[in-house]
């Protein structure tokens, strides 16, 4: 008997997750209604049923989310009868007079690591489960599944722990924290595979539908919520379109499509030329280390 | 499909990060726009050429030096498998991170320079490979290119290297010539080596047998063990007396009916039902991360070892082991750690070094009486509570230890347990 790779990465994730049940006194796992985070729920659901997860379920809202994966996440919180914190970045900017970013393609994306952060300290969590994957990026391709973090939740590539075979060191000091990934040798197909097999459900704006966009630096942003505000030279069009990644509506853009399945949406990431991120994330491409200098910062 | 991880080990300059990227690209792995952003970056570069080695060095302060500092992952699949590539660094400053790296691979790529042949790096990274149990080596003769693709520059350098693999650990090794740098039996057949009749770099990959996760056929060497994670127990109304044992099987199988054996308490039960996710099944496998529950009640947490009782480890609180050292504060005889096998932590102090190991000669050093960053010996470790194991040659999944440093917290040595002092 021999495991196919997808039982064997299920099988690893489920191991870490209950890693983190065992080492650490309050851990959450961060959830945004994105596939990699429903993924994650759905994992939790195996290594623990039928008890109860050892961590809630932890939302930083940007204020920008799409409705229909806000709608998800309440949804799913009880339908599995699970804690759901949600804290708003929105909170964050009042209470501590932030300056949101502003001028065209402002995104408050950089902003969650301060609610996080807050959150962090406010439930005095010292584990929070994130579903990166280390295919997104290339400083995330550098990360430690346990990724201990100083108490400005910095990352510090220099002084990773070594982590060996499959045994986690979650030892800290007060203040400090650990970022686990599970998922992190998954790639984008393995989730989508993982999600058809599972047969797990997913916010709508994963299939292709309708919508109304707007075209900026050749990208289709979506002008849901107002979050987006036209500009002159911006084109308003009605698409068919799906989203590839659900990330925070001012840096997430959409990708033509006509996949209304799961069957379809895999034919066309098996067949596409160009990566998760590069067709969806603006905020990654602002330089060539913008992810691992948001990361340093604090950033999942 | 099955899935097999690999680590790329080689010195700063034999051309490892081209040969990743390489493969990456002759396998049409590599994305248009991560294809589009290394071309810009190349661009600004001295001779605009398109830099694969690019596509590897994820850090500001590895694409400042050009060298590679962290161990990175990459993924790519084929019609015929999936690979995880761990890519150390050659660095000797960075063996702990090879180490790391090497610890959850299957094959090993050791990269030669054509020009130099067996190298001092060559011999450190066999020797790692070999301590680690890395069951396939290939030993991927690079630069060819540059030596003429001769078949003489080639059979020499499988010479050397056949000579130093007598030393070690190692039994199967598989040597190809190469040129990473023009794409020479790295995806696709060498025009230019028609000498050499053996698989692409590729082809090997995706072919060689991959058996130490394989349990059925050998289970004397991978008896039943599962380290306790974590307690499930619900507590409610309709749950009232559930009590699973949660955890990953590191080796073995284990059966609906197996006599079992709880360690270090000693007490024997029997397997009750296994599942996953509450789905019944009647037997499960490595890696397979199932919940137990036994016949009877018998007193379990985390940290606990269940085992199969036909085949019992060793449990002892004086251990040998090789230890790879992996802090910048001296390893000491009389210092005390914290020691990591499978779920169970337990203090442990320094009792002896049998020898150091010489990481280019081989040799051992007797009388050393401290250890640096990145050195090897041979340790005497005492236990404050005994623990269970497996030699680490026989049994990678519950041979392999470590330590952590109780103030910093750190892991500063990565073990493989030879047996009981």
């Amino acid at each position: 008997m021999k495991l196919d790779y997808l039982d064997q990465l299920e099988s690893e994730a489920i191991h870490i997750m209950r890693e983190v049940a065992g080492q650490f006194e309050r851990p959450a796992l961060l959830f945004s209604g994105g596939k990699d985070s429903i993924t994650l729920v759905h994992l939790a659901l195996k290594a623990f049923r039928p008890g109860k997860f050892p961590f809630p379920l932890v939302h930083i809202d940007t204020g920008h989310n799409f409705q229909e994966a806000l709608d998800y996440r309440d949804n799913l919180a009880e339908r599995i009868g699970e804690k759901l914190i949600v804290r708003y970045v929105e909170d964050t900017i009042r209470e501590k007079k932030l300056k949101e970013p502003t001028g065209r393609n402002a995104t408050r994306n950089g902003l969650q690591t301060f609610t996080l952060l807050d959150t962090i300290e406010e439930f005095e969590f010292d584990a929070c489960i994130g579903g990166a994957r280390r295919d997104e990026e290339k400083a995330r391709a550098k990360e430690r599944v346990f990724s201990v973090r100083d108490e400005f939740g910095s990352w510090d590539p220099k002084r990773q722990r070594p982590e060996l075979w499959n045994l986690y060191n979650g030892r800290i000091h007060k203040g400090e924290n650990v970022r686990v990934f599970p998922i992190s040798n998954w790639t984008e197909l393995d989730v989508w595979n993982y999600i058809r097999r599972e047969k797990i459900e997913l916010p709508s704006i994963y299939f292709a539908h309708e919508r109304e966009l707007l075209i900026r630096d050749g990208k289709l942003m979506a002008t849901a919520g107002g979050v987006i505000k036209p500009e002159a030279d911006d084109q308003l069009v009605t698409r068919r379109v799906r989203f590839r990644t659900v990330g925070d509506i001012s840096c997430t853009a959409a990708s033509e499509s006509q996949a209304d399945t799961l069957d379809a949406v895999i034919d066309e990431i098996q067949a596409t030329r160009i990566s998760e991120r590069g067709e969806t994330r603006m905020d990654d491409q602002l330089s060539e280390a913008a992810m691992e200098d948001r990361k340093k910062g604090g950033y999942f | 499909m099955d899935l097999l991880r690999f680590i790329t080990a080689g010195s700063v300059d034999d051309g490892k990060s081209t040969l990743i990227g390489r493969l990456l690209y002759d396998s049409k792995s590599i994305l248009a726009d991560q294809l589009e952003a290394i071309e810009r970056a190349s661009k600004s570069r001295d001779d605009g050429e398109i830099d694969l080695a690019l596509l590897t060095d994820g850090l500001r302060s590895e694409r400042e030096q050009g060298i590679t500092i962290d161990v990175a992952y990459r993924y790519f699949q084929t019609p015929k498998r999936k690979f995880i590539i761990v890519d150390a660094p050659g660095h000797i400053q960075y063996t702990r991170n090879m180490v790391t790296g090497a610890s959850n691979c299957q094959l090993a790529i050791v990269l030669v320079d054509a020009r130099h042949g067996v190298a001092e790096q060559t011999r450190r990274h066999s020797l790692i490979a070999s301590l680690l149990g890395i069951p396939h080596i290939v030993v991927a003769i690079n630069k060819m290119d540059l030596v003429g693709y001769s078949q003489n520059v080639f059979s020499d350098i499988c010479i050397q290297y056949a000579e130093l693999a007598k030393k070690l650990n190692v039994h199967q090794v598989t040597y190809i010539p190469m040129s990473a740098l023009n794409g020479d039996n790295v995806v696709d057949r060498s025009e230019t080596m028609p000498w050499y009749e053996g698989q692409t770099l590729l082809e090997h990959l995706e072919t060689v047998v991959i058996d130490d996760d394989v349990n059925g056929e050998t289970e004397d060497h991978h008896p039943g063990r599962f380290p306790v994670q974590y307690v499930i127990r619900p507590q409610t109304a309709e749950l009232h007396d559930y009590r699973g044992y949660a955890g990953k099987i590191t080796s073995g199988i284990f059966r609906k009916g197996d006599a079992i054996t709880v360690l270090p308490s000693g007490e024997t039960s029997t397997i009750d039902a296994i599942e996953i996710a509450e789905t019944q099944l009647d037997e499960a496998v490595t890696p397979m991360s199932v919940v137990l529950h036994l016949a009877t009640d018998v007193d379990i947490s985390r940290g606990d070892l269940i085992v199969r009782s036909d085949i019992q480890p060793i449990s002892s609180q004086t251990v040998e082991a090789m230890l790879c050292w992996m802090d910048t504060k001296e390893f000491k005889v009389g210092n005390k750690y914290v020691l990591q096998v499978g779920t169970s932590r337990t203090r442990c102090s320094v009792r002896a070094i049998a020898y150091q190991l010489n990481i280019n000669t081989y040799e051992e050093i007797e009388g050393v009486d401290s250890l640096k960053l990145n050195d090897l010996a041979k340790v005497v470790l005492r236990t404050a509570q005994p623990i269970s194991f497996d030699p680490y040659q026989k049994n990678r999944a519950t041979g392999g230890a470590i330590l952590i440093d109780e103030t910093s917290n750190v892991t500063v040595g990565a073990l493989m347990l030879v047996g009981e002092a």
